[in-house]
Protein backbone atom coordinates (compact mmCIF):
# COMPACT_ATOMS: atom_id res chain seq x y z
CA UNK A 1 0.00 0.00 0.00
CA UNK A 2 1.12 3.25 -0.83
CA UNK A 3 0.39 6.51 0.46
CA UNK A 4 -0.47 9.32 -2.23
CA UNK A 5 -0.98 12.07 -0.09
CA UNK A 6 1.34 15.11 -0.39
CA UNK A 7 2.76 17.22 2.65
CA UNK A 8 2.63 20.74 3.30
CA UNK A 9 5.48 23.03 3.64
CA UNK A 10 4.66 23.29 7.34
CA UNK A 11 5.20 19.73 8.92
CA UNK A 12 7.39 16.90 7.95
CA UNK A 13 4.37 14.34 8.04
CA UNK A 14 3.86 12.31 5.00
CA UNK A 15 1.56 9.24 6.07
CA UNK A 16 0.49 6.80 8.45
CA UNK A 17 2.53 3.36 8.51
CA UNK A 18 2.12 0.31 10.17
CA UNK A 19 4.92 -0.13 13.08
CA UNK A 20 4.60 -4.10 12.79
CA UNK A 21 5.04 -4.22 8.92
CA UNK A 22 5.29 -1.22 7.34
CA UNK A 23 2.58 -0.63 5.16
CA UNK A 24 1.90 2.50 4.62
CA UNK A 25 -1.20 4.89 4.71
CA UNK A 26 -3.12 7.94 3.56
CA UNK A 27 -2.84 9.97 6.62
CA UNK A 28 -6.99 9.66 6.87
CA UNK A 29 -9.16 9.25 10.58
CA UNK A 30 -7.99 5.05 10.94
CA UNK A 31 -5.23 4.11 13.23
CA UNK A 32 -4.78 0.21 13.05
CA UNK A 33 -3.26 -1.88 9.73
CA UNK A 34 -5.59 -3.61 7.76
CA UNK A 35 -2.95 -6.54 7.12
CA UNK A 36 -2.09 -7.38 10.30
CA UNK A 37 -3.69 -5.05 12.85
CA UNK A 38 -0.93 -3.38 14.12
CA UNK A 39 -0.89 0.26 15.51
CA UNK A 40 -0.52 2.98 13.06
CA UNK A 41 1.85 5.76 13.46
CA UNK A 42 3.11 8.90 12.16
CA UNK A 43 5.53 8.96 9.10
CA UNK A 44 7.98 11.97 8.90
CA UNK A 45 10.85 13.47 6.15
CA UNK A 46 13.55 13.67 8.10
CA UNK A 47 15.63 14.91 5.43
CA UNK A 48 13.49 17.64 5.13
CA UNK A 49 13.61 18.04 8.88
CA UNK A 50 17.45 18.03 9.12
CA UNK A 51 17.64 20.73 6.27
CA UNK A 52 14.57 23.37 7.58
CA UNK A 53 14.75 23.18 11.39
CA UNK A 54 17.19 24.74 13.65
CA UNK A 55 17.65 25.05 17.28
CA UNK A 56 16.71 29.07 16.15
CA UNK A 57 13.78 28.17 14.41
CA UNK A 58 12.37 26.47 17.38
CA UNK A 59 13.00 28.95 19.96
CA UNK A 60 11.91 31.55 17.61
CA UNK A 61 8.46 29.91 17.59
CA UNK A 62 5.54 29.95 20.39
CA UNK A 63 6.01 29.53 24.20
CA UNK A 64 3.67 26.18 23.79
CA UNK A 65 4.10 22.97 22.09
CA UNK A 66 3.34 24.48 18.75
CA UNK A 67 7.14 25.68 18.87
CA UNK A 68 7.57 22.45 17.21
CA UNK A 69 5.19 22.56 14.75
CA UNK A 70 7.32 20.79 11.88
CA UNK A 71 7.20 17.22 13.74
CA UNK A 72 3.64 17.41 14.75
CA UNK A 73 1.21 15.68 12.15
CA UNK A 74 -1.27 18.74 11.28
CA UNK A 75 -0.98 19.80 8.04
CA UNK A 76 -1.89 23.43 8.09
CA UNK A 77 -1.22 26.30 10.13
CA UNK A 78 -4.63 26.40 11.55
CA UNK A 79 -3.57 24.79 14.79
CA UNK A 80 -5.15 25.29 17.83
CA UNK A 81 -2.92 26.62 20.43
CA UNK A 82 -4.17 27.34 24.11
CA UNK A 83 -0.96 27.47 25.45
CA UNK A 84 -0.05 24.19 25.91
CA UNK A 85 3.16 22.79 26.83
CA UNK A 86 6.70 24.59 27.86
CA UNK A 87 5.80 23.80 31.24
CA UNK A 88 8.58 23.98 34.01
CA UNK A 89 11.53 22.16 34.28
CA UNK A 90 12.09 22.31 38.20
CA UNK A 91 15.69 21.23 39.64
CA UNK A 92 14.56 19.26 42.28
CA UNK A 93 17.53 19.56 44.93
CA UNK A 94 15.45 18.83 48.48
CA UNK A 95 13.76 15.62 46.94
CA UNK A 96 16.74 14.41 45.61
CA UNK A 97 18.92 15.17 48.64
CA UNK A 98 16.38 13.50 50.32
CA UNK A 99 16.60 10.27 48.20
CA UNK A 100 20.38 10.43 48.02
CA UNK A 101 20.30 11.89 44.53
CA UNK A 102 22.52 14.80 42.80
CA UNK A 103 20.66 15.35 39.97
CA UNK A 104 16.97 15.13 39.64
CA UNK A 105 14.73 17.28 37.79
CA UNK A 106 10.94 17.54 37.57
CA UNK A 107 9.10 18.16 34.33
CA UNK A 108 5.82 19.13 35.63
CA UNK A 109 3.27 18.76 33.83
CA UNK A 110 0.91 19.29 36.46
CA UNK A 111 0.41 22.36 35.21
CA UNK A 112 0.15 22.34 31.93
CA UNK A 113 -2.43 24.17 30.57
CA UNK A 114 -5.44 24.32 30.01
CA UNK A 115 -6.56 21.30 32.02
CA UNK A 116 -3.16 20.38 34.65
CA UNK A 117 -2.21 17.24 33.06
CA UNK A 118 -0.29 16.21 29.84
CA UNK A 119 -3.00 15.16 27.86
CA UNK A 120 -3.55 19.00 26.91
CA UNK A 121 -0.36 18.04 24.86
CA UNK A 122 -1.92 15.28 22.84
CA UNK A 123 -5.85 16.82 22.25
CA UNK A 124 -4.13 19.61 21.03
CA UNK A 125 -2.68 17.86 18.01
CA UNK A 126 -5.31 15.67 17.77
CA UNK A 127 -8.12 18.13 17.61
CA UNK A 128 -5.80 20.13 15.38
CA UNK A 129 -6.28 17.26 12.87
CA UNK A 130 -9.64 16.36 13.79
CA UNK A 131 -10.91 19.80 12.22
CA UNK A 132 -8.51 19.28 9.38
CA UNK A 133 -9.84 16.21 8.78
CA UNK A 134 -13.23 17.73 8.57
CA UNK A 135 -14.98 16.14 12.08
CA UNK A 136 -17.65 18.26 13.73
CA UNK A 137 -17.89 16.34 16.79
CA UNK A 138 -14.94 14.31 18.79
CA UNK A 139 -14.67 11.87 20.97
CA UNK A 140 -12.70 10.19 23.85
CA UNK A 141 -12.42 7.03 26.09
CA UNK A 142 -11.21 8.29 29.43
CA UNK A 143 -10.03 8.48 33.04
CA UNK A 144 -10.60 11.66 33.85
CA UNK A 145 -7.60 13.77 32.50
CA UNK A 146 -8.08 13.06 29.12
CA UNK A 147 -11.96 13.86 28.92
CA UNK A 148 -11.19 16.90 30.69
CA UNK A 149 -8.72 17.94 28.05
CA UNK A 150 -10.79 16.97 25.21
CA UNK A 151 -14.21 18.76 26.57
CA UNK A 152 -12.21 22.04 27.35
CA UNK A 153 -10.10 21.91 24.05
CA UNK A 154 -12.86 21.20 22.09
CA UNK A 155 -15.20 24.21 23.99
CA UNK A 156 -12.51 26.55 22.76
CA UNK A 157 -12.02 25.40 19.30
CA UNK A 158 -15.93 25.10 18.70
CA UNK A 159 -16.33 21.79 18.18
CA UNK A 160 -19.19 19.08 19.70
CA UNK A 161 -17.92 16.95 22.37
CA UNK A 162 -19.21 13.60 24.11
CA UNK A 163 -17.13 11.58 26.20
CA UNK A 164 -17.12 8.55 28.16
CA UNK A 165 -15.45 7.38 31.10
CA UNK A 166 -16.31 4.88 33.95
CA UNK A 167 -18.61 6.11 36.64
CA UNK A 168 -16.58 5.43 39.32
CA UNK A 169 -13.86 8.24 38.93
CA UNK A 170 -12.24 10.80 41.05
CA UNK A 171 -15.33 14.11 41.61
CA UNK A 172 -12.71 16.19 40.61
CA UNK A 173 -12.05 14.93 37.05
CA UNK A 174 -15.71 14.73 36.64
CA UNK A 175 -16.65 18.39 37.40
CA UNK A 176 -13.55 19.12 35.50
CA UNK A 177 -15.07 18.00 32.50
CA UNK A 178 -18.96 18.62 32.63
CA UNK A 179 -18.04 22.33 33.29
CA UNK A 180 -17.05 22.57 29.31
CA UNK A 181 -20.59 21.44 28.47
CA UNK A 182 -19.70 18.43 26.80
CA UNK A 183 -22.30 15.54 26.90
CA UNK A 184 -20.56 13.08 29.59
CA UNK A 185 -21.24 8.96 29.47
CA UNK A 186 -20.10 7.63 32.59
CA UNK A 187 -20.22 4.10 32.30
CA UNK A 188 -20.65 1.24 34.85
CA UNK A 189 -17.22 -0.51 34.28
CA UNK A 190 -13.85 0.34 34.04
CA UNK A 191 -11.53 1.64 31.31
CA UNK A 192 -11.15 -1.11 29.35
CA UNK A 193 -14.58 -1.24 29.31
CA UNK A 194 -15.66 1.94 28.11
CA UNK A 195 -12.44 1.65 25.96
CA UNK A 196 -14.06 -1.04 23.88
CA UNK A 197 -17.63 0.63 23.97
CA UNK A 198 -16.29 3.23 22.21
CA UNK A 199 -14.56 1.17 19.72
CA UNK A 200 -17.79 0.33 19.18
CA UNK A 201 -19.61 3.30 19.21
CA UNK A 202 -16.48 4.62 16.62
CA UNK A 203 -17.55 1.86 14.06
CA UNK A 204 -21.07 3.16 14.22
CA UNK A 205 -20.80 6.92 14.28
CA UNK A 206 -18.49 9.57 12.21
CA UNK A 207 -16.92 11.19 15.28
CA UNK A 208 -13.29 11.91 15.81
CA UNK A 209 -12.45 9.59 18.46
CA UNK A 210 -8.79 11.10 19.90
CA UNK A 211 -7.91 7.79 21.17
CA UNK A 212 -9.35 5.72 18.57
CA UNK A 213 -9.44 6.72 14.67
CA UNK A 214 -7.36 9.76 15.59
CA UNK A 215 -4.95 8.05 17.94
CA UNK A 216 -1.80 8.20 15.23
CA UNK A 217 -2.00 12.15 15.66
CA UNK A 218 -3.07 12.46 19.10
CA UNK A 219 -0.15 10.16 20.44
CA UNK A 220 2.20 12.23 18.81
CA UNK A 221 1.54 15.37 21.09
CA UNK A 222 3.92 12.90 23.19
CA UNK A 223 6.89 13.47 22.00
CA UNK A 224 6.71 17.27 23.16
CA UNK A 225 7.54 16.33 26.64
CA UNK A 226 10.70 14.47 25.26
CA UNK A 227 11.68 17.47 22.94
CA UNK A 228 11.10 20.20 25.87
CA UNK A 229 13.39 18.09 28.35
CA UNK A 230 16.23 18.28 25.99
CA UNK A 231 15.67 22.31 25.38
CA UNK A 232 15.22 22.91 29.20
CA UNK A 233 18.43 21.09 29.47
CA UNK A 234 19.94 22.97 27.08
CA UNK A 235 20.01 21.23 24.61
CA UNK A 236 20.90 18.14 25.99
CA UNK A 237 19.87 14.96 26.72
CA UNK A 238 19.50 13.47 29.92
CA UNK A 239 20.74 10.27 31.53
CA UNK A 240 17.43 8.38 32.76
CA UNK A 241 14.27 9.14 32.45
CA UNK A 242 11.19 7.80 34.70
CA UNK A 243 7.48 8.24 34.16
CA UNK A 244 4.42 6.41 34.59
CA UNK A 245 2.94 3.95 32.60
CA UNK A 246 -0.83 3.27 31.35
CA UNK A 247 -1.21 2.18 27.73
CA UNK A 248 2.32 2.76 27.57
CA UNK A 249 2.06 5.37 24.38
CA UNK A 250 3.35 8.25 26.06
CA UNK A 251 6.67 6.10 27.44
CA UNK A 252 7.24 5.14 23.82
CA UNK A 253 6.68 9.01 22.28
CA UNK A 254 9.49 10.53 25.16
CA UNK A 255 11.63 7.65 23.31
CA UNK A 256 10.88 8.52 19.95
CA UNK A 257 10.96 13.08 20.67
CA UNK A 258 14.50 12.05 22.36
CA UNK A 259 15.25 9.91 18.92
CA UNK A 260 13.79 12.47 16.58
CA UNK A 261 15.77 15.11 17.94
CA UNK A 262 19.13 13.10 17.55
CA UNK A 263 18.33 12.04 14.22
CA UNK A 264 17.53 15.72 12.74
CA UNK A 265 20.90 16.68 14.46
CA UNK A 266 19.68 19.20 17.10
CA UNK A 267 21.42 17.50 19.89
CA UNK A 268 24.15 15.07 20.24
CA UNK A 269 23.25 11.14 20.83
CA UNK A 270 23.88 9.70 24.38
CA UNK A 271 22.28 6.55 26.18
CA UNK A 272 18.94 7.10 27.77
CA UNK A 273 17.98 5.12 30.43
CA UNK A 274 14.01 5.12 30.25
CA UNK A 275 12.33 3.53 33.40
CA UNK A 276 8.40 3.04 34.15
CA UNK A 277 5.84 3.52 36.71
CA UNK A 278 2.74 1.25 37.47
CA UNK A 279 0.36 0.69 40.51
CA UNK A 280 1.23 -2.69 41.56
CA UNK A 281 -3.47 -3.35 41.59
CA UNK A 282 -3.02 -3.15 37.75
CA UNK A 283 0.76 -3.81 36.68
CA UNK A 284 0.42 -5.41 33.25
CA UNK A 285 3.63 -3.85 31.97
CA UNK A 286 5.89 -4.15 34.94
CA UNK A 287 4.83 -7.70 35.50
CA UNK A 288 5.59 -8.54 31.61
CA UNK A 289 9.11 -6.59 31.98
CA UNK A 290 10.22 -8.97 35.24
CA UNK A 291 8.73 -11.80 33.66
CA UNK A 292 10.86 -11.63 30.58
CA UNK A 293 7.63 -11.67 28.82
CA UNK A 294 7.03 -10.44 25.00
CA UNK A 295 3.22 -10.37 25.40
CA UNK A 296 1.05 -8.44 27.99
CA UNK A 297 -1.51 -9.95 30.32
CA UNK A 298 -3.79 -8.35 30.19
CA UNK A 299 -5.70 -7.36 34.22
CA UNK A 300 -8.95 -5.99 35.93
CA UNK A 301 -7.37 -3.07 37.80
CA UNK A 302 -7.82 -2.48 41.69
CA UNK A 303 -5.68 0.72 42.69
CA UNK A 304 -6.08 4.14 43.75
CA UNK A 305 -4.22 5.29 40.39
CA UNK A 306 -7.01 5.28 38.40
CA UNK A 307 -5.83 7.70 35.36
CA UNK A 308 -2.89 4.86 35.00
CA UNK A 309 -5.08 1.42 35.61
CA UNK A 310 -5.23 0.45 32.23
CA UNK A 311 -5.33 -3.26 32.05
CA UNK A 312 -4.93 -4.15 28.60
CA UNK A 313 -2.06 -1.55 27.85
CA UNK A 314 -2.15 -0.84 23.85
CA UNK A 315 1.79 -0.29 23.78
CA UNK A 316 2.71 -2.10 26.80
CA UNK A 317 4.77 -4.52 24.44
CA UNK A 318 6.62 -1.31 23.07
CA UNK A 319 7.44 0.28 26.51
CA UNK A 320 8.83 -3.32 27.55
CA UNK A 321 10.70 -3.76 24.57
CA UNK A 322 12.14 0.43 25.08
CA UNK A 323 13.17 -0.54 28.87
CA UNK A 324 14.94 -3.32 27.83
CA UNK A 325 17.44 -2.31 24.98
CA UNK A 326 17.92 1.34 27.55
CA UNK A 327 18.99 -1.06 30.22
CA UNK A 328 15.83 0.73 32.45
CA UNK A 329 13.85 -0.37 34.50
CA UNK A 330 9.76 -0.98 34.99
CA UNK A 331 8.45 -1.57 38.80
CA UNK A 332 5.39 -1.05 40.53
CA UNK A 333 4.11 0.02 44.07
CA UNK A 334 1.10 -0.05 46.20
CA UNK A 335 -1.34 2.39 47.27
CA UNK A 336 0.29 3.49 50.61
CA UNK A 337 3.07 3.57 48.69
CA UNK A 338 1.34 6.11 46.15
CA UNK A 339 -0.14 7.83 49.17
CA UNK A 340 3.43 8.82 50.57
CA UNK A 341 4.99 9.62 46.94
CA UNK A 342 2.36 12.11 46.28
CA UNK A 343 3.34 13.49 49.98
CA UNK A 344 7.27 13.24 49.56
CA UNK A 345 6.71 15.28 46.11
CA UNK A 346 4.01 18.29 48.14
CA UNK A 347 6.60 17.77 51.23
CA UNK A 348 10.07 18.37 49.09
CA UNK A 349 9.28 20.56 46.24
CA UNK A 350 5.71 22.07 46.69
CA UNK A 351 4.24 19.81 43.72
CA UNK A 352 0.62 18.41 44.35
CA UNK A 353 0.47 15.63 41.96
CA UNK A 354 -2.16 13.71 41.17
CA UNK A 355 -1.99 9.36 42.02
CA UNK A 356 0.21 8.80 38.56
CA UNK A 357 2.40 11.01 39.85
CA UNK A 358 2.32 9.69 43.38
CA UNK A 359 3.56 6.03 41.13
CA UNK A 360 6.31 7.75 39.85
CA UNK A 361 7.87 9.17 42.90
CA UNK A 362 7.45 5.86 44.59
CA UNK A 363 8.81 3.94 42.07
CA UNK A 364 11.68 6.68 41.71
CA UNK A 365 12.44 5.59 45.45
CA UNK A 366 12.29 2.21 45.09
CA UNK A 367 14.92 2.94 42.26
CA UNK A 368 16.97 4.34 44.11
CA UNK A 369 16.64 1.82 47.32
CA UNK A 370 17.57 -1.29 45.15
CA UNK A 371 20.89 0.85 43.86
CA UNK A 372 19.18 0.95 39.98
CA UNK A 373 19.34 4.76 39.59
CA UNK A 374 22.80 6.10 39.98
CA UNK A 375 22.94 8.83 42.26
CA UNK A 376 25.48 10.90 39.48
CA UNK A 377 22.95 10.22 36.93
CA UNK A 378 20.79 13.17 35.40
CA UNK A 379 17.67 12.20 36.63
CA UNK A 380 13.98 13.21 34.98
CA UNK A 381 10.77 12.43 36.52
CA UNK A 382 7.69 12.90 34.67
CA UNK A 383 4.47 14.42 36.30
CA UNK A 384 1.62 14.16 34.24
CA UNK A 385 -1.23 15.90 36.40
CA UNK A 386 -2.12 17.54 39.21
CA UNK A 387 -3.12 16.38 42.65
CA UNK A 388 -6.61 18.70 43.01
CA UNK A 389 -8.42 16.37 40.41
CA UNK A 390 -7.72 13.22 43.17
CA UNK A 391 -8.00 15.05 46.73
CA UNK A 392 -10.09 11.64 47.92
CA UNK A 393 -6.75 9.71 47.23
CA UNK A 394 -4.94 11.52 50.33
CA UNK A 395 -7.91 12.47 52.20
CA UNK A 396 -7.39 10.84 55.32
CA UNK A 397 -3.70 10.77 54.91
CA UNK A 398 -3.01 14.35 56.00
CA UNK A 399 -2.83 16.81 58.97
CA UNK A 400 -5.71 18.51 59.57
CA UNK A 401 -5.63 22.71 60.42
CA UNK A 402 -5.71 23.73 64.30
CA UNK A 403 -8.99 25.35 64.90
CA UNK A 404 -8.78 28.24 67.33
CA UNK A 405 -10.33 31.22 68.48
CA UNK A 406 -9.51 34.53 67.31
CA UNK A 407 -7.41 34.96 71.00
CA UNK A 408 -3.50 35.10 70.80
CA UNK A 409 -3.73 32.86 73.47
CA UNK A 410 -5.18 30.37 71.69
CA UNK A 411 -3.20 30.25 68.62
CA UNK A 412 -0.02 30.00 71.35
CA UNK A 413 -1.43 27.29 72.37
CA UNK A 414 -2.08 25.25 69.08
CA UNK A 415 1.52 26.32 67.92
CA UNK A 416 3.12 24.66 70.82
CA UNK A 417 0.93 21.29 70.32
CA UNK A 418 1.97 21.77 66.63
CA UNK A 419 5.44 21.73 67.92
CA UNK A 420 5.14 18.96 69.69
CA UNK A 421 3.57 16.52 67.26
CA UNK A 422 6.23 15.43 64.50
CA UNK A 423 4.31 14.01 61.81
CA UNK A 424 4.86 10.93 62.48
CA UNK A 425 2.36 11.00 65.37
CA UNK A 426 0.56 13.29 63.04
CA UNK A 427 -0.11 10.12 61.24
CA UNK A 428 -0.88 8.58 64.18
CA UNK A 429 -3.66 10.96 65.23
CA UNK A 430 -5.25 11.44 62.08
CA UNK A 431 -5.56 7.86 60.74
CA UNK B 1 -26.03 -22.13 16.39
CA UNK B 2 -25.73 -18.44 15.80
CA UNK B 3 -23.13 -16.47 17.02
CA UNK B 4 -23.33 -12.63 16.13
CA UNK B 5 -19.72 -11.47 14.99
CA UNK B 6 -19.16 -7.32 15.43
CA UNK B 7 -16.55 -6.48 12.62
CA UNK B 8 -14.13 -3.82 13.01
CA UNK B 9 -14.18 -1.02 10.39
CA UNK B 10 -10.41 -2.00 9.42
CA UNK B 11 -11.78 -5.52 8.53
CA UNK B 12 -15.33 -4.23 7.19
CA UNK B 13 -14.01 -4.20 3.33
CA UNK B 14 -13.76 -8.35 3.82
CA UNK B 15 -17.22 -8.41 4.93
CA UNK B 16 -19.42 -6.30 2.20
CA UNK B 17 -18.93 -3.05 4.30
CA UNK B 18 -21.38 -5.24 6.94
CA UNK B 19 -20.41 -4.16 10.46
CA UNK B 20 -21.92 -7.77 12.02
CA UNK B 21 -21.67 -11.29 10.36
CA UNK B 22 -23.51 -14.09 12.00
CA UNK B 23 -21.41 -17.28 12.29
CA UNK B 24 -21.23 -20.53 14.04
CA UNK B 25 -18.32 -22.42 16.12
CA UNK B 26 -17.95 -24.30 19.28
CA UNK B 27 -15.43 -22.07 20.20
CA UNK B 28 -13.16 -19.04 19.18
CA UNK B 29 -11.02 -20.98 16.95
CA UNK B 30 -14.12 -23.01 14.81
CA UNK B 31 -16.03 -19.48 14.58
CA UNK B 32 -12.48 -17.71 13.03
CA UNK B 33 -12.92 -20.95 10.38
CA UNK B 34 -16.31 -20.22 10.10
CA UNK B 35 -15.82 -16.83 10.00
CA UNK B 36 -13.17 -17.75 7.38
CA UNK B 37 -15.84 -19.35 5.20
CA UNK B 38 -18.35 -16.64 4.98
CA UNK B 39 -15.16 -13.70 4.45
CA UNK B 40 -12.57 -15.39 2.48
CA UNK B 41 -9.09 -13.52 3.60
CA UNK B 42 -10.25 -12.15 7.10
CA UNK B 43 -7.96 -14.89 8.83
CA UNK B 44 -5.00 -14.04 8.00
CA UNK B 45 -5.73 -10.52 9.19
CA UNK B 46 -7.05 -11.53 12.66
CA UNK B 47 -3.87 -14.67 12.77
CA UNK B 48 -0.08 -14.61 12.48
CA UNK B 49 1.58 -17.31 10.11
CA UNK B 50 1.24 -20.11 13.42
CA UNK B 51 -2.71 -19.54 13.27
CA UNK B 52 -2.67 -17.75 16.83
CA UNK B 53 -4.68 -14.48 17.24
CA UNK B 54 -2.27 -11.35 16.69
CA UNK B 55 -1.14 -9.69 19.46
CA UNK B 56 -2.77 -6.39 18.48
CA UNK B 57 -6.31 -7.89 18.09
CA UNK B 58 -8.75 -8.23 20.98
CA UNK B 59 -11.41 -10.87 21.00
CA UNK B 60 -14.75 -10.11 23.66
CA UNK B 61 -17.35 -12.76 24.24
CA UNK B 62 -20.63 -10.73 25.62
CA UNK B 63 -17.97 -8.04 26.69
CA UNK B 64 -15.75 -10.32 28.27
CA UNK B 65 -11.93 -10.62 26.70
CA UNK B 66 -11.42 -13.77 26.21
CA UNK B 67 -7.87 -13.75 27.97
CA UNK B 68 -9.81 -13.72 30.74
CA UNK B 69 -11.62 -16.85 29.41
CA UNK B 70 -10.07 -19.28 28.14
CA UNK B 71 -8.54 -17.79 24.89
CA UNK B 72 -8.84 -19.33 21.50
CA UNK B 73 -10.70 -22.28 23.27
CA UNK B 74 -13.74 -20.29 24.66
CA UNK B 75 -16.83 -22.11 24.32
CA UNK B 76 -18.98 -20.47 22.51
CA UNK B 77 -23.36 -20.91 22.98
CA UNK B 78 -26.05 -19.83 20.99
CA UNK B 79 -26.67 -16.27 21.16
CA UNK B 80 -23.43 -15.12 22.23
CA UNK B 81 -21.95 -12.16 20.61
CA UNK B 82 -18.30 -11.68 19.68
CA UNK B 83 -16.25 -8.20 19.27
CA UNK B 84 -13.35 -7.81 17.94
CA UNK B 85 -11.72 -4.91 18.67
CA UNK B 86 -8.07 -3.47 17.66
CA UNK B 87 -5.94 -2.90 20.78
CA UNK B 88 -6.49 1.24 21.53
CA UNK B 89 -4.36 4.07 23.34
CA UNK B 90 -4.90 4.35 26.76
CA UNK B 91 -7.24 7.48 28.37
Amino acid sequence: MTATYTRTSQSAFEALQCKECGAEYEPKATHVCELCFGPLEVKYDYDWLRKTVTRETIQAGPNSIWRYRPFLPVATDNVIDVGTGMTPLLQANRLARRLGLKKLYIKNDAVNMPTLSFKDRVVSVALSRARELGFTTVSCASTGNLANSTAAIAAHAGLDCCVFIPSDLEAGKVLGTLIYGPTVMAVHGNYDQVNRLCSEVANTHGWGFVNINLRPYYSEGSKTLGYEVIEQLGWQLPDHIVAPLASGSLFTKIYKGFKEFVEVGLVDEKAVRFSGAQAEGCSPIAKAFQEGRDFISPEKPNTIAKSIAIGNPADGVYAVDIARKTNGNIESVNDAEIIEGIKLLAETEGIFTETAGGTTIAVLKKLVEAGKIDPDETTVVYITGNGLKTQEAVQGYISEPFTIEPKLDSFERALERSRTLDRLEWQQVLV
Amino acid sequence: MAVKVLIPTPLQKLTNDQATVECSGETISALLESLESSCPGIKARLCDEQGKLRRFVNFYVNSEDIRFLDNENTALKDGDEVSIIPAIAGG
